[in-house]
Formats: structure tokens, C-alpha cells, sequence
């Protein structure tokens, strides 16, 4: 039995986990990361367009400030972010992309004087000052008032990441490479660790510590089309789940992005829209201001892939083999702005397409892209229910996004989130409570019990096929689950889903037989782990009877305050159960900073909650007074909901800006 | 978008081999896929897995270009398998792991741990003693132009595509390669980095770092970044001549 002694294990390597192995290095812990791939090949890299952070340093930039980031977000949320975490996250955002800058990522910079841009399909001039010359840039991205993302030409994630894992290096944080965690370690009701496979000999090791942080990302890919890498298949949030005690949050909360290519489902950035480019109809028709006259193309995310589907519901998508889909036309920017600015979009569009997007449009459709939902966590990124199991990114839900996230935001929380995250994992493991006290026998019981499942599956006789059941969910994930949702199709599908786990608890693993490297056996497991969170995910959309965000019902289009204002809490107590159970989490209006409003996309539907109004109004009534006495927005902000103390200390601290705080 | 009626039968000839089982030598194997349009390599490889043969091991991650899993010989040549189109190639396709980095099974190769090694070995971080860095204040300004230079080199996917390419590192097993040497051409173009070129030198100065290259250039033929390698090594070269004569 082998077994590994660490103070932080964390499983993942992106920008979540490495932000978090570096800062519990920084406070003196010891820290080991497990990780499928190289960590700078981690999904991370993908992430073209940006990072937000309010930092107000462009023209367009100006302005903008902790309050403004946090209102898009909220309101991007339709409501279900936690606003506490999402005052935290703004307020450190710009701390995060500083420390980026100082660690070595080469952010686009601000420079001074007129240049041509596009906005609405019109040249303008914008002129920068000569005093923000230098500083660090932002584009414009979907459902935010000021241009907030900040970006290295459309390689942003893969600047930061390789940033991010150098200083890793730096700090000699220990990295296992392609080894995979296959179960958490857990004795009364605490996290002790994980089980590990060496995905290159097979090999199972244990390792024990005393706080435990997944950071896995999302699971896009139990989807058929998704954007995201083939490795974001949800076995994190498995992982906690099938502890029994540990819950995951907004399962059914899933992003299609407008804009991913056709038929591979590669992502063009948001950025491409951002700077100006346009979407367009089977006529050349540019049909966004038709739907959002206000925000066009640039509205937020769930609302431009949902009017993309209704305008080829409408007839009016291309044909082709693989489907219909729309035209991004990026050819308005020019050249020259293509390839400084867009340089990915126009390597994967010459790779994948064999099209130029200079002179070429892209053929585009809504797309699998983004998990909010993840494992459910308090502000501290620990898990509600098990303790000393941590969670950060795009894994976790403390609870950011809510029902749609806006574009930027994510990896910016990645690298927010794990600096915070790190703080309070590293508190917590200077605290006596943190101690460790697991007999070892219980180790060798979890290493045997995962012995015997890979066993199970190479020696199964007359079994199930892997591939054939996760392909079949794949599918229905991708008709019965997807953009638009309706009772019937999700009630099918949760149906089909159930049948197909029981199935997988029965899959046998053909010729390919070797303990040692095998994708076949991995291909295994990993499926039964997909199939419990297609579950939850499905269950979710079914029960929820209301349209908030990305989940969109067709047979209950209003946004229900009354009854939905609350998160899903996803659980399997029990290993015997072949469905989740189900609770739900209220969001409290009466402590809102910003009471449930209209998003401004459509027609308002919204069946507002009586709270609101009297939140509301005691909401202005503050704002109103204090302003009378001259009190200043940091004042105000207090007044209305109070989150400061909640952020570790060395954080607290006055964001500087051009002209503020300086 | 242009219509394939029938597809092309593919030869897709894989040199197998797994550590695991030294027994059984290292062998060509054929499977026949029928074309379609749009194929690349990511998707006919995962089609032989699922329909022929589910122990066949390969890397992809991102397949898209994007994060340097995928490399390896495509008939004889180093590239990213996942933005390879079938169309762009003969029927009769020969792949094989990259030579030189530790072979895990059939094409999945160890470059993580040669990747990290030539990182930690060359330290490509930022070097800053002096500041205590306070993430409060306006952040230090960089000119724009340098910014996106930097950028430019900081594109490396690390994939080792330039190190199964080069020449010199037959012979010399620590040469650093191009994907090191533009590393250094990195940080020392960028002014965060505080480290003197008298310390860049004791890094590459030597036969396994930048005077080692024969200057085939096979790294800047392969890259699938499109790297500037070639002008970067001659430039750190000339660097690293100007600092040897200084002293």
C-alpha cells in the first residue's frame, strides 16, 4: 500500500489549482497537484478572449469600477449568484490580473492616441489618453456596461496559464503528472485525501491530507458537442458526489456559447463579436437588432445563442450536412486587427475550415461551453456538507454565475477564487482542527475498494459496451437537455438517463485488458462517473419550472421568483440509488445589495417575489440618504451589504484606478 | 462547403508499442477508415479506438490547436495531429510517436516531464528580487508593442515538435532546443525580468544550449505556432557572443 502524506491536495491542474497550490505554498504549507495532463495543457489554455477585471484604464474602460462589475454580474446571474461572493470576486479581480502582470503574463497594453474601431457595424475613433498609455487594455464582451476584459490578443488563458504554472515551478510545488484521483477518502464526515490511479502503470496510490481541493472544471463533455477539451468530463464533481455527503449546486445551470464552429464545436472567442464582428443569416441578414435592438450581438450569452436558435427554428439558418448553422462575419475588422488581435480565431478557422475569416464568413452555432453549476460550497470554497473538501473554478459553484455567466468572467474567477481559496484552506490547516485522525486501515479499505471496481470492469463477462452508453448520452444530454428545455423531452431524458446507469454499473471492458495504460478501462469508469452527473444534470432541468438564465423552458418562459428563487442541491447519499435526491437552497432577497429587477433582454416575464419590493425600497431609501450626507460609494456599498470582512486581510485593500484612489 | 459522395478508404498505419509489455516488439499496424469531410486525425484515431482497436493510446486534450498534447510524426513529420485534415494527406497515412521523449504507450509520449525539466532548468520566470509587489496599486506599464513582442515568443504550446525536429539534439542529448532558447529569448526581451545577460550566459552559453545549433532550422520547418525560432536563436547568439567578449 502506498501512501502520500501532503498538507493540500489538489486534483487539477489549471489556473484554479495552480493558484491554489501556489498560494498555501506562499503560506507554508506543502501542496501536492494531480493532474491528468501537463498542467499547461490544461483547459485553461482555451480561454481566448479575456479575463474581466475593472480596472478603467481604456477610454472605453472609463468609469468603470467595482459596483459596475458587479451589477453585469448579478444581473447576468438572472439573480442566482451569490452576491456576497460576487462583491468579493469584483473586489479582487483587479488584484488578481496585477499580480498576472507582475508574474510575467504580456497583457495587451493601452496605447495612447486615435485608432479606428468597429462598433455596430461603424468605424469609429477612439482616442486614448496619454496618461493611461502603458497600462493594461480591455475589449469590449457580451451583457457589460464598460469594456472590462482584458486580454493577450486572443491567447489570454494561454498567457496566464503558462504564467500561472512557471510560478508554480517557481515555487516548487510538486506536480503528479496523469495521475487521476478515482475517489475521495473520507472517515466521519471529513475529507481525508484521495485514491489515485497512475494512468501510465496503473499503479493505485493513496494520498492523505488534510485539506482536499478539487478543481477540475466543468462538464461540458457529457454533452456530444461541446467547446470544451475532452478532459472536462465531470469526474470532480463525481468524485464528490459519490462521498454521499458532499452536494453539488445548479447542476442543470449549462452555457451554449453563440459562436462555436461547424461541425467540430471549437470555440471562437467572444472577442470576435466584442470587437465588432457580426452575425448573420442564411441572406447575409444581420438579424441580432431585429431581437436586441439594445444590445445586438453583444447581449449576454444565453440570451444571443437563444435568438440564434429561434431564428433558424424561423427557417432562416445554412444548411449543411451537419446540421444548420449561422455566419460569423469577422471580415469588417480587417486584416490587420485579425491577425494581431484575433490570431487563434484565424488559425483554427485556416486549420479546421480551410476558410481565411478576413475575407471568409465562419459558419457558427450555440454550442456546449460553460458549467455554473459544480460542487456547492460556502463563500470559503469548502464544501457545505464535508468537511475540509475545498472547491474553486469552474468546478465549484460558491456560487458565482448563478444561471449564466457572462463572458471573462471565468477565468477570472479561476485565478480569484484560488487566491482566496487558498487563504482559507491555508487557515484552516494552521488551525488544531485540521489535524488528521484516520486509521490506516480505512486507507487500505478505500485503496482495496477501488481495487476491485477495476477488476469488476476487465473481468465482467457479457457486460456493457462503455462506448455505446455514454454515446447515447451524449445524445440526449445534446437533443433533450440543451438550449430550450421542455417538460416531455427532459422527463424522456431523465428516464433514459436512469436506465442507462443502471446499465453502467454492469459495463465490461472488451480485449483491451492491461492494468497498466488503458483507455479503454478508463473510458470505463470514467463513463459511470459521467452518467451520475447527466443525471443530475437532467433531474435538475426537469424539476426546475421556470426559465432563469441559461435554463430556458419552453413550457414555463417566466422567470418565477416566487417559488425558484433558490439553488438546486444535487446529492447521493446513498450508493444503492440509481437517481440523485434533490433539495433546494432559498436566496435570501432580504440581504440583496441588488433586489431581483429586470434583465432588460425581451419582454419582461419575471413573476417578481413580494420581498423584492420591500428590499428594494429599503435599498433606496440607504442609497438616497447616504448620498445626501456625501457619503462615497465604498460607504454606501457597506451600508447595503457588508462582505469586506469576509475577504482575507491582505486583500481587503482599495483598488487603485487612474483618478481614484491613487 | 464542398460534398465528399464517398469517402476515400484511409490506410492508417500505427507503429505500436507498449513498455508495459516488452514481449511484444514494437510493430506496424494498418486499419482501414473510410473518409469524410472534414476529417482529421483526432477524429479518425478516436474512431479506431471505438470501433477497432479500444487499446490503442494516443494524447489529445484541447483538439484544437491550442494546447501541444497531439504532436506527433505524421508521415515521418512532426506536427499536431488534431488540426490535421485527412484531405490535406495521401490515403495511405503512417503515424508515429515523437523519437526522443519517454514513450508512455503506442503515440502518448512523456513530454510533461521533459518540458518541466528544460522549465525548471532554465528558470523561465519572472526574476524580480527587489519588488514586494503590491497588488493594490495601478500595475507597472509596459510599452504596447513590446507587450505584444512578448507575447509573440510567450505563444510556444510546448508540444516538442522543434525538439523531435532538431538536428543537434541527436547528438547532444541536453541541448536545451529551440523551444529552450525561445524561452530565453522571452525573458530576456521581457524588462520584468531583472536577470543580467552575464546570467543568461552561464544558462545557454554553452554547446547544449545556444552555440550547440547547427542551424538546420528543422524546429522553425515543424513549428505549428509559426515561431520566429530562427531569428531568436541568431539573436540570442549574437547576445551571447556580445556578453562573452564583454567579459
Amino acid at each position: 500500500m502506498k501512501i502520500i502524506y501532503t498538507d493540500v491536495l489538489i486534483i487539477g491542474g489549471g489556473l484554479a489549482g495552480l493558484r491554489v497550490a501556489t498560494g498555501v505554498k506562499q503560506r507554508g504549507h506543502a501542496a501536492v497537484i494531480l493532474t491528468l495532463v501537463p498542467p499547461k495543457r490544461s483547459h485553461s489554455a482555451a480561454a481566448q478572449g479575456g479575463m474581466q477585471a475593472s480596472l478603467a484604464n481604456s477610454k472605453m474602460g472609463e468609469g468603470d469600477n467595482e459596483d459596475v462589475h458587479f451589477s453585469d454580474t448579478i444581473k447576468g446571474s438572472d439573480w442566482g449568484a451569490d452576491q456576497k461572493v460576487a462583491r468579493m470576486f469584483v473586489h479582487t479581480a483587479p488584484k488578481a490580473i496585477r499580480e498576472l502582470a507582475a508574474w510575467g503574463v504580456p497583457w495587451s497594453r493601452v496605447k495612447k492616441g486615435s485608432r479606428t474601431a468597429i462598433i455596430n457595424a461603424q468605424k469609429v475613433t477612439i482616442t486614448e489618453k496619454d496618461e493611461a498609455h502603458g497600462l493594461i487594455t480591455a475589449r469590449d464582451f457580451g451583457g457589460t456596461k464598460k469594456w472590462r476584459t482584458c486580454y493577450t490578443s486572443d491567447g489570454t488563458g494561454h498567457s496566464m496559464l503558462y504564467a500561472m504554472d512557471n510560478k508554480a515551478h517557481q515555487d516548487k510545488v510538486e506536480i503528479h503528472e496523469r495521475l487521476e484521483a478515482m475517489s475521495l477518502i473520507t472517515d466521519e464526515g471529513r475529507c481525508y485525501g484521495a485514491v489515485a490511479r497512475n494512468l501510465m502503470t496503473g499503479e493505485l496510490v493513496a494520498y492523505i491530507s488534510k485539506a482536499t481541493t478539487i478543481a477540475t472544471g466543468g462538464y461540458g463533455r457529457i454533452y456530444s458537442v461541446s467547446t470544451n477539451a475532452i478532459i472536462c468530463q465531470g469526474t470532480g464533481q463525481a468524485l464528490a458526489l459519490e462521498t454521499g455527503i458532499a452536494t453539488l449546486g445548479n447542476m442543470e445551470a449549462i452555457q451554449f456559447h453563440p459562436t462555436a464552429i461547424v461541425p467540430v464545436g471549437i470555440l471562437t472567442t467572444e472577442g470576435c463579436r466584442g470587437d465588432g464582428g457580426l452575425l448573420l443569416d442564411k441572406d447575409g441578414y444581420r438579424f441580432m437588432p431585429d431581437y436586441e435592438p439594445d444590445k445586438k450581438e453583444l447581449a449576454s450569452r444565453d440570451v444571443v445563442s437563444r435568438r440564434m436558435t429561434e431564428h433558424i427554428r424561423k427557417g432562416k439558418g445554412v444548411k449543411s450536412r451537419y446540421g444548420d448553422h449561422l455566419w460569423l462575419d469577422i471580415t469588417i475588422l480587417g486584416r490587420a486587427h485579425i491577425e494581431k488581435n484575433l490570431r487563434e480565431v484565424k488559425e483554427i478557422c485556416e486549420n479546421f475550415l480551410g476558410i481565411d475569416p478576413a475575407v471568409d464568413w465562419i459558419p457558427v452555432r450555440p454550442t456546449q461551453h460553460y458549467s455554473m453549476g459544480g460542487i456547492r460550497t460556502k463563500y470559503t470554497g469548502e464544501s457545505q456538507t464535508l468537511k475540509g473538501l475545498y472547491s474553486c473554478g469552474e468546478a465549484a459553484c460558491w456560487d458565482l454565475h448563478g444561471f449564466n455567466r457572462l463572458g471573462g468572467n471565468s477565468v477570472s474567477e479561476t485565478v480569484v477564487s484560488g487566491m482566496l481559496v487558498a487563504e482559507y484552506i491555508s487557515d484552516f490547516c494552521d488551525s488544531y482542527d485540521s489535524s488528521i485522525h484516520i486509521h490506516s486501515s480505512k486507507i487500505e479499505i478505500a485503496l482495496k475498494k477501488e481495487k476491485d471496481k477495476l477488476e469488476t470492469l476487465l473481468t465482467n463477462k457479457h457486460g456493457e459496451d462503455a462506448y455505446v452508453l455514454r454515446r447515447r448520452m451524449e445524445e440526449i444530454m445534446m437533443d433533450k437537455v440543451g438550449i430550450f428545455r421542455n417538460g416531455k423531452d427532459l422527463q424522456e431524458a431523465v428516464d433514459e438517463l436512469e436506465e442507462l446507469y443502471k446499465r453502467s454499473k454492469n459495463i465490461e471492458v472488451f480485449r483491451s485488458k492491461s492494468r497498466a495504460a488503458n483507455p479503454a478501462l478508463v473510458n470505463a469508469y470514467r463513463t459511470q462517473k459521467m452518467l451520475k452527473i447527466a443525471l443530475t444534470v437532467a433531474l435538475g432541468a426537469l424539476l426546475r419550472t421556470e426559465s432563469r438564465g441559461a435554463h430556458s423552458r419552453e413550457d414555463f418562459p417566466e422567470r418565477d421568483d416566487e417559488n425558484w428563487l433558490n439553488r438546486t442541491i444535487t446529492s447521493w447519499p446513498n450508493e444503492g440509488q440509481t437517481m440523485p435526491s434533490v433539495s433546494y437552497e432559498k436566496i435570501e432577497i432580504d440581504t440583496m445589495e441588488l433586489p431581483p429587477g429586470f434583465r432588460g433582454y425581451g419582454k419582461d416575464l419575471t413573476k417578481h417575489h413580494p420581498d423584492t419590493k420591500v428590499r428594494q425600497e429599503k435599498v433606496d431609501a440607504i442609497t438616497e440618504k447616504l448620498q445626501a450626507e456625501g457619503a462615497n460609494r465604498f460607504e454606501i456599498q457597506h451600508a447595503l451589504m457588508p462582505y469586506l470582512k469576509k475577504l482575507p486581510k491582505k486583500y481587503r485593500g482599495t483598488n487603485e484606478r487612474l483618478g481614484e484612489n491613487v | 462547403m464542398s460534398e465528399i459522395v464517398k469517402g476515400r478508404i484511409l490506410k492508417i498505419n500505427i507503429l505500436r508499442f507498449d513498455p508495459n509489455e516488452p514481449k511484444i516488439l514494437p510493430h506496424m499496424e494498418t486499419f482501414e477508415i473510410e473518409e469524410a469531410y472534414g476529417m482529421t486525425l483526432y477524429i479518425v484515431l478516436n474512431m479506431i479506438r471505438e470501433h477497432h482497436d479500444n487499446s490503442l493510446m494516443f494524447d489529445f486534450v484541447c483538439r484544437a490547436g491550442i494546447c501541444g498534447s497531439c504532436s506527433m510524426l505524421v508521415n515521418g513529420r512532426p506536427t499536431l495531429a488534431c488540426r490535421t485534415l485527412t484531405s490535406k494527406l495521401d490515403e495511405n497515412i503512417s503515424l508515429a510517436p515523437l523519437p526522443l521523449f519517454k514513450l508512455i504507450k503506442d503515440l502518448s509520449i512523456y513530454t510533461g516531464e521533459w518540458m518541466r525539466y528544460l522549465n525548471e532548468h532554465l528558470e523561465t520566470w519572472i526574476h524580480d528580487q527587489e519588488q514586494e509587489l503590491n497588488v493594490d496599486k495601478l500595475e507597472e506599464r509596459m510599452d504596447p508593442d513590446l507587450a505584444d513582442e512578448i507575447y509573440e515568443l510567450d505563444r510556444c504550446v510546448e508540444c516538442g515538435c522543434c525538439v523531435a525536429g532538431c538536428g543537434t539534439i541527436q547528438m547532444r542529448p541536453n541541448f536545451k532546443g529551440a523551444v529552450g532558447l525561445n524561452k530565453v529569448a522571452r525573458y530576456h526581451l521581457d524588462p520584468r525580468d531583472k536577470r543580467t545577460d552575464e546570467e543568461y550566459y552561464e544558462l545557454v552559453g554553452d554547446d547544449d544550449g545556444v552555440f550547440g545549433c547547427m542551424t538546420l532550422l528543422g524546429c522553425e520547418d515543424v513549428c505549428p505556432k509559426d515561431l520566429p525560432l530562427q531569428s531568436k536563436i541568431a539573436y540570442l547568439r549574437r547576445m551571447m557572443i556580445k556578453t562573452a567578449i564583454k567579459n
